[in-house]
């Protein structure tokens, strides 16, 4: 196992996302900040807080679940969790800015564009992600990066709570998962 | 859900603790999307859903249809006048029929107990119990404990009442088996006439009478006098039921004051139920109409799904 970002570095990086974020809209008042559930969720907490700070006004957050849009939905999961989707309020000509945690085939976020805009019409969606971890199967990329590393395809990228904040670790695809915490919805 | 290539839901029996509460907390995720302005997913695009019914129904028929169109399921629904079934098909051949089509799933409901069973053992397709005869009707029981759970917070440690035709009810006899599973204490009350002989073999209170039943109840459940089963003399007139085993407000007021009031519909206003109680407060009857067709795409969703899949990574 080895840490591909500790908390320190996760939280210099979402501080220069939302400050990109920021600068590309010439401010957030539009802006509406969703995460893909459930990884995406812890990631997308710190950044609407990074983007709080830097506005001084608050940000509508929301959290959207896949489960329903997935491409192998009806065969690929035995036992499937679904949670429930959390949009705040309309979202139609806002600028969501989707969150991810590990963004790889493009499959998941592909699912998540489809979930969203079963709540309405924004004018934009924007993607962001915490790790890009390369081997897309979809024509769909990132706008904002925390960090792109090479990872290979016996590895894989988990993004979990740590002491002290995210982590980023890239382990054997066999190691046993950390599941994340219980996301609040 | 069965764990077979096939997974049926024939009965509640079918399904253990874990698994009813895994169709409740799926139903929860659904509840959310006939809320939504697309009240559609496309979960199940590109299966085949056959309705096939041979008894009356606007409720059920109507909340599988919805729960099918709501996954992007094809729906066809079967059965009536417009069918081969009123020129004499056997039941077994209409089946034959239907599966020669390729359907992923069958919604049955029939008059006769043991006709969900039967179209099983003809068919490829999953088989989902919608009513048959006096037996079972898993789905209205899934549905009455997720509305239990939405009102209450938890089934665990209730009392319920289920009052009226037991002998005829599938619904009281799919709840007497799930709601003691989820963790509730059950009392079923009628006329002795419409009491199952054993009924104690179902494990709970039984009462002839309503009042004992009613006394402390968190949820009380009517059953509908079933005037088209009701061929010999179960009662001398429905007024006289009315009047004995009716619930009324006056009634009413023995359960806890918090309890609510549950009915599988139709009503038989006037009969066993009061207007003003039916139509009252604590009357939750449209509530269980809508987790009606969230707990029908859970199951719709869980039986749809293949369960020798594998995962796939992130």
């Amino acid at each position: 196992m080895r840490v591909a970002l500790d908390p320190d570095a996760v939280t210099r990086g979402l501080r220069r996302v939302a400050g990109e974020i920021v600068e590309r809209h010439r401010g957030a008042t539009n802006l509406v900040i969703v995460g893909v559930r459930r990884g995406g969720v812890l990631v997308a907490e710190p950044l609407t807080r990074f983007l709080e700070d830097l506005e001084g006004h608050a940000i509508p957050k929301g959290s959207v679940d896949i489960t329903l849009y997935r491409d192998d939905a009806a065969t690929a999961l035995p036992n499937p969790k679904i949670g429930p989707s959390a949009i705040p309020g309309s979202i139609d000509d806002k600028t969501v800015v989707l969150v991810d945690d590990v963004m790889y085939t493009g499959r998941t976020i592909r699912a998540a564009l489809d979930a969203l805009l079963d709540y309405g019409r924004p004018s934009r969606i924007e993607l962001c992600t915490l790790v890009d971890r390369g081997g897309r199967e979809l024509p769909i990329q990132p706008d904002y990066v925390v960090r792109k590393i090479e990872v290979g395809p016996d590895e894989r990228v988990d993004v979990v709570q740590t002491e002290g904040g995210l982590s980023a670790l890239v382990q054997s695809k066999n190691a046993p998962s950390v599941p994340p915490p219980p996301v609040k919805s | 859900m069965t764990e077979n290539a096939q997974r049926h839901l024939l009965a509640v029996s079918d399904l253990d603790r874990a698994q009813a509460e895994r169709v409740l907390g799926t139903a929860k995720a659904f509840q959310e999307v006939a809320r939504r302005p697309v009240k559609k997913v496309p979960t199940l695009r590109g299966k085949t859903v056959v309705n096939l019914f041979y008894e009356a129904s606007t409720r059920t028929r109507t909340s599988f249809e919805l729960a099918g169109k709501r996954l992007s399921a094809d729906v066809v629904n079967v059965g009536g006048s417009s069918s081969s079934v009123s020129k004499g098909e056997t039941l077994s051949d209409t089946v034959r029929t239907l599966d020669a089509m390729h359907p992923d799933i069958i919604i049955v409901r029939h008059s006769a107990s043991g006709a969900a069973k039967y179209v099983a053992e003809r068919t490829r397709a999953s088989i989902i119990n919608a009513g048959d005869g006096l037996h079972q009707h898993p789905t209205q029981a899934l549905l009455d404990a997720f509305t239990i759970q939405e009102k209450k917070g938890s089934v665990e440690g209730l009392t319920v009442a289920i009052c009226g035709d037991i002998l005829h009810s599938r619904v009281a006899r799919s709840n007497a088996e799930l709601l003691p599973m989820l963790g509730a204490k059950v009392r079923l009350a009628g006329p002795p006439t419409l009491l199952p002989r054993n009924a104690e073999v179902l494990g709970c209170e039984i009462h002839d009478r309503l009042e004992p039943a009613l006394e402390g109840a968190d949820v009380v459940m009517m059953l509908r006098i079933q005037r088209e089963r009701l061929g010999g003399a179960f009662f001398p007139t429905l007024r006289e039921y009315s009047r004995v085993y009716g619930l009324n407000q006056k009634r009413l007021s023995l359960a806890k004051s918090d309890a609510i009031v549950m009915h599988p519909g139709p009503l038989n206003r006037g009969v066993e139920i009061s207007d003003d109680v039916a139509d009252g407060p604590r009357s939750v009857i449209l509530d269980q109409v809508e987790a009606g067709v969230a707990v029908r795409m859970a199951v719709l969703y869980l039986c749809a799904n293949e369960p020798d899949g594998e995962t796939p990574g992130s």
